[in-house]
């Protein structure tokens, strides 16, 4: 009786994995408070991203492609074990038992077990160096063994193999793929374009080995191992990583009695549900419909749907699309819907072009009005619209060959308008065409905006065009003008007046609002021309024609502050100083009653100075041998370091003069927005360089580059840009982003939303700063020489320019001081005075 | 009300003259420079490309609450000439020192001319 009024007590939820799908379920189910969940995790490490894996040869560590940690699962009460394997379920007392003998009651189990690689039984598989792909701690043995091998094989043609295949070409090693199938990719792409794939990747000085099939693993001569293939032939390697497909983690419904396919797999309902209703299975060791889904966007489809059913809503799982599009060793490669052509009768259309390796077939319904599927090799430029007609079931077009033919300017695009509000935008994150009409009768009127609010294209990135369009289409149809004017006297964006100043050879104010603008200029249009000017042609910015252009704080080149004083900073490159220096800033400071401080950049900034008292500052410090720190400017501000190899135990290059040379380097660069950069010697990052503009990471190889992060009020990490280079690539890849940055971004535009608006995004960057695929590499490094040779401490012109000079004085007609001005005495410093501290000004507004 | 209004006439009937201020060069072109007249500082604009080339405002700025308005940009808005506040870059007109931002707030305006290379202010 007593038990009946017992108020009800929380359900306890077990999850068993925690891979990428097993974290999805959590995420799902912690913020109901009417759950306990708690992870059995038998792996070390809490979830990680296994999509990505491969970059971890290429500069990523097992902390960036982390989906969450301790701190987090804490945070959200969660319980967890890591190492923790689940060797008992015990149905009838609703009890898990891990090999640890630990004990977990549940009222629901979910079992998010995963899939394991399969090694077929081939005598010699379980040698030393013979490897599978699938985890952090199998690319760590991979990285091991590759340091003591010269070849490597990879075992199967598929997706992941041809991943692998990437990963040990990174390790240096000389690369093979051994495939059972008479092609590779069997699964998503047909014969004609698994061809081109092929030719593509050995071209990329991969050997392809393909109707193979292994018997033996043998002693080798010339190396480690000779894998003996059926037809006779033998191939000799160090290093055997299989990749021949996934089996479901199926054992622990094996042994305790949960309904299995005959193939593998723990059979579920369309609730997730297993044979025993208070057991859940999801991802890739789930069986539904008798299928099993490799990819991870199903996965999370079911976690959803367990997550709903548990607490108890409707939702069901009713398949999953497995279209996919990727880039294998630089090969784009699509595959979509029915890419064999299988529907009853299917018809196809195909494309190749065998000299740039371009490969395209679409599959449509008997009465060519529907699109079935596709295959897309070299090029998946269409692989968006095509997704969409497939899966909105959208009418082709009347020639639907029109759509993969390469037909200069006239190919039928997929308007936004033809999608239906449920059409799925960005499949990562689940974002469909409604969601972003949404956000834009929310307010949303910048691409970059829809981004945050949605996270639209923040996954892979592959809907970043379709995204755009629909965007600027629901703009246009709610009749805002996608207005890029800069302000009522340009009707231009910064990016255009750029163009005009650079090709009609403008170099001043008036010529360009006399030729391209009208009235009498802005605060706006000035100083982004002043800025643009800089950037062209490095002008002494108080030149007599540009000072008047100069937004407040590059008008008296110090940084204005509230009272109407102004704080001075000197440049201390990488934030590294003498004790001389630092006692004439001291002294200065002293001299001069100032307030100091130092800064998030590593320097010191000195506030309260007086217009006039400007030169006089500057005058000691630049006698001391400072420059200007152009902290006042939209410019480069600093570059952080941390002191590296020289000083530090875990350094593995000296990041300090790596900061130094890139500070002095670009000093002085005029750019849309304030630019920070910084330098960390080892993966440590103490520089914190991920959060910076342009972020440089030490690596034993060289140095990694990061692009386009930012702190302030929208923070973002920077993107991995490219690795292990060398300190020349370095700098080039540097100028060559920065000048384009500078070239083509919107006035006050940061690095970071520029890259959000760049359509295209990262991998377009990519595309110009590293292929050069725009062919502007040559003028973007001659524009930055041009800027880095023509340098000047602009206080030291200033100092030396009477007619500058008459700027810095209160009065034009009076040696008096501003007696408006007061502080009072905080901490032993000065200070603002605030309203009520003020003494009295006797002031006649007559 | 009319309490204020009679202060006010009070007040501006003090005599007032043309008072040389500084020599037409010691201006900055397309810029400004402050003045201190009787502990009072007036802003001086040189306006090129204006009609009326030489502009003069009180340089407090009313909103941000400094003595800074000479050293904002000048430009126009909807073809009235105007500096902006280099604190919060609220717009003032040079010909009447309205805000127009801000309809509460304000700058006084002072009568200035250039004559025989004298920059003159009447006050």
């Amino acid at each position: 009786m007593s038990a009946q009024i017992q108020t009800q007590t929380k359900q306890n939820v077990v999850v068993v994995g925690n891979g990428m799908v097993g974290h999805h379920f959590v995420e799902q189910l912690y913020k109901d408070s009417n759950y306990n969940i708690t992870v059995l995790s038998a792996e070390s490490r809490l979830a990680y991203d296994r999509v990505h894996l491969s970059e971890f040869f290429s500069g990523k560590t097992a902390d960036d492609l982390a989906m969450t940690d301790i701190a987090t699962y804490q945070a959200w009460g969660v319980d967890f074990r890591t190492n923790a394997k689940v060797v008992n379920i015990d149905k009838a007392n609703k009890v898990v038992v891990t090999a640890t003998g630990e004990e977990f009651s549940y009222d629901k189990l979910v079992l998010a077990t995963g899939s394991y690689p399969f090694v077929p039984p081939i005598p010699g598989k379980d040698r030393d160096h013979c490897l599978v792909y699938r985890t952090i701690d199998d690319l760590h043995a991979i990285a091991n063994s590759a340091k003591t091998s010269k070849v490597g094989v990879v075992i199967g043609g598929g997706l992941l193999g041809l991943e692998a295949a990437n990963a040990i070409k990174e390790l240096g090693l000389e690369t093979h793929v051994v495939e059972f199938a008479p092609q590779l990719m069997g699964v998503q792409v047909d014969a004609g374009g698994g061809a081109v794939l092929r030719n593509k990747i050995e071209q990329l000085g991969v050997q392809v080995h393909t109707s193979k099939a292994t018997n033996l693993i043998a002693e080798g001569e010339q190396c480690r191992y000779k894998l003996c293939f059926s037809d006779d032939t033998v191939l000799e390697t160090d290093l055997i990583l299989f990749s021949a497909g996934i089996r479901p983690y199926d054992n622990l419904a094996r042994e305790f009695d949960l309904e299995i396919g005959e193939r593998g797999g723990i059979t579920i309902n369309n609730q997730c549900q297993t044979s025993d209703a208070d057991i859940y299975a999801i991802g890739e060791c789930a069986l539904w419909n008798n299928f099993i889904f490799g990819l991870v966007a199903p996965g999370y489809a079911m976690a959803k749907v367990a997550a709903n059913h548990i607490c108890g809503g409707t939702d069901s799982f009713t398949g999953a699309d497995m279209s996919t599009k990727l880039k294998l060793m630089g090969v784009e490669v699509g595959s979509i819907g029915d890419a064999h052509g299988k529907s009853m009768g299917a018809l196809t259309y195909t494309y190749e072009n065998q000299p740039e390796g371009v490969y395209k077939k679409i599959v449509v319904s008997n009465d060519k009005t529907k699109l079935l599927g596709a295959v897309l090799i070299g090029d998946t430029s269409e692989y968006d619209s095509l997704l969409q007609y497939m899966l909105n079931g959208i009418e082709l077009p009347e020639a639907p060959e029109a759509l993969i033919l390469p037909m200069a300017g006239d190919k039928p695009t997929l308007g936004a308008d033809a999608l239906p509000d449920t059409a799925m935008i960005c499949s990562c994150h689940n974002v469909t065409k409604g969601d972003i009409i949404a956000s834009v009768d929310a307010g949303a009127t910048e691409l970059a905006a829809i981004k945050s609010c949605t996270k639209a294209s923040t996954g892979c990135g592959g809907c970043s065009a379709l995204l755009k369009n629909v965007f600027e289409t629901e703009l246009e149809n709610r009749g805002v003008e996608v207005k890029k004017d800069m302000c009522e006297h340009f009707a231009y964006s910064r990016r255009e007046l750029f163009d005009l100043i650079k090709v009609e050879k403008i170099k001043t104010f008036d010529e360009l609002l006399d030729k391209h603008g009208s009235g009498l200029g802005c605060e706006i249009c000035k100083p982004t021309t002043a800025s643009i000017l800089a950037s062209v042609y490095n002008e002494y910015i108080l030149e007599k024609l540009h000072l008047p252009l100069q937004d407040s704080n590059d008008n008296f080149l110090a940084n204005l502050q509230k009272d109407g004083t102004y704080s001075v900073v000197p440049r201390i490159p990488g934030g590294e100083i003498t004790p001389d220096k630092l006692i004439v800033i001291g002294e200065v400071a002293k001299k001069y009653a100032l307030y100091t401080k130092i800064t998030g950049g590593q320097r010191i900034d000195m506030f309260g100075a007086r217009v006039e008292q400007l030169p006089l500052i500057w005058q000691e410090l630049i006698d001391a041998g400072f420059e200007t720190g152009h902290a006042y400017g939209k410019s480069l501000r600093t570059v952080k370091s941390c002191v590296g190899e020289t000083w530090c135990r875990f350094g593995v290059k000296d990041s300090l003069s790596m900061a130094l040379y890139l500070e002095n380097r670009y000093k002085g660069l005029r750019s849309p927005h304030k630019i920070k950069f910084a330098v960390s010697g080892c993966t440590r990052e103490c520089a914190e360089a991920q959060s910076k503009d342009i972020g440089v990471i030490a690596t034993e190889n060289g140095w990694n580059l990061y692009v386009c992060g930012n702190g302030g009020m929208r923070p973002r990490h920077g993107d991995l840009f490219a690795t292990d280079l060398d300190d020349a690539t370095l700098i080039k890849y540097i100028d060559r982003v920065l000048m384009f940055y500078v070239k083509t971004a919107d006035r006050l535009q940061r690095t970071s939303v520029w890259l959000d608006n760049l359509e295209g995004g990262l991998e377009y960057l990519q595309s110009v700063i590293v292929d050069d695929s725009l062919e502007l590499a040559n003028e973007l490094e001659k524009q930055m020489n041009v800027i880095a040779d023509s340098y000047q401490c602009e206080w030291k012109t200033t100092l030396a320019d009477p007619e500058a000079m008459k700027r810095f004085k209160a009065f034009v007609n009076s040696d008096d001081s501003d007696s408006n001005i007061q502080f009072v005495t905080e901490r032993q410093q000065i200070r603002p005075a605030r309203e009520e501290e003020r003494i009295p000004v006797i002031f006649d507004p007559s | 009300m009319s309490l204020a209004n009679t202060s006010l006439t009070n007040v501006s009937t003090a005599t007032k003259n043309w008072t040389k201020v500084c020599r037409e060069q010691d201006l900055v072109k397309n810029s400004g420079v402050c003045a201190l007249i009787n502990d009072q500082q007036i802003a001086i604009f040189h306006l090129e490309k204006a009609e009326q080339k030489v502009f003069a405002v009180g340089n407090f700025d009313p909103i941000g609450k400094a003595n800074v308005m000479y050293r904002g940009i000048i430009g126009s808005v909807n073809d009235e000439p105007v500096v902006a506040s280099p604190l919060y870059k609220q717009h003032f007109s040079l010909l009447t020192g309205q805000c127009l931002q801000d309809e509460a707030s304000q700058v006084p305006v002072y009568p200035v001319r250039v004559q025989s290379g004298e920059v003159q202010l009447f006050v």
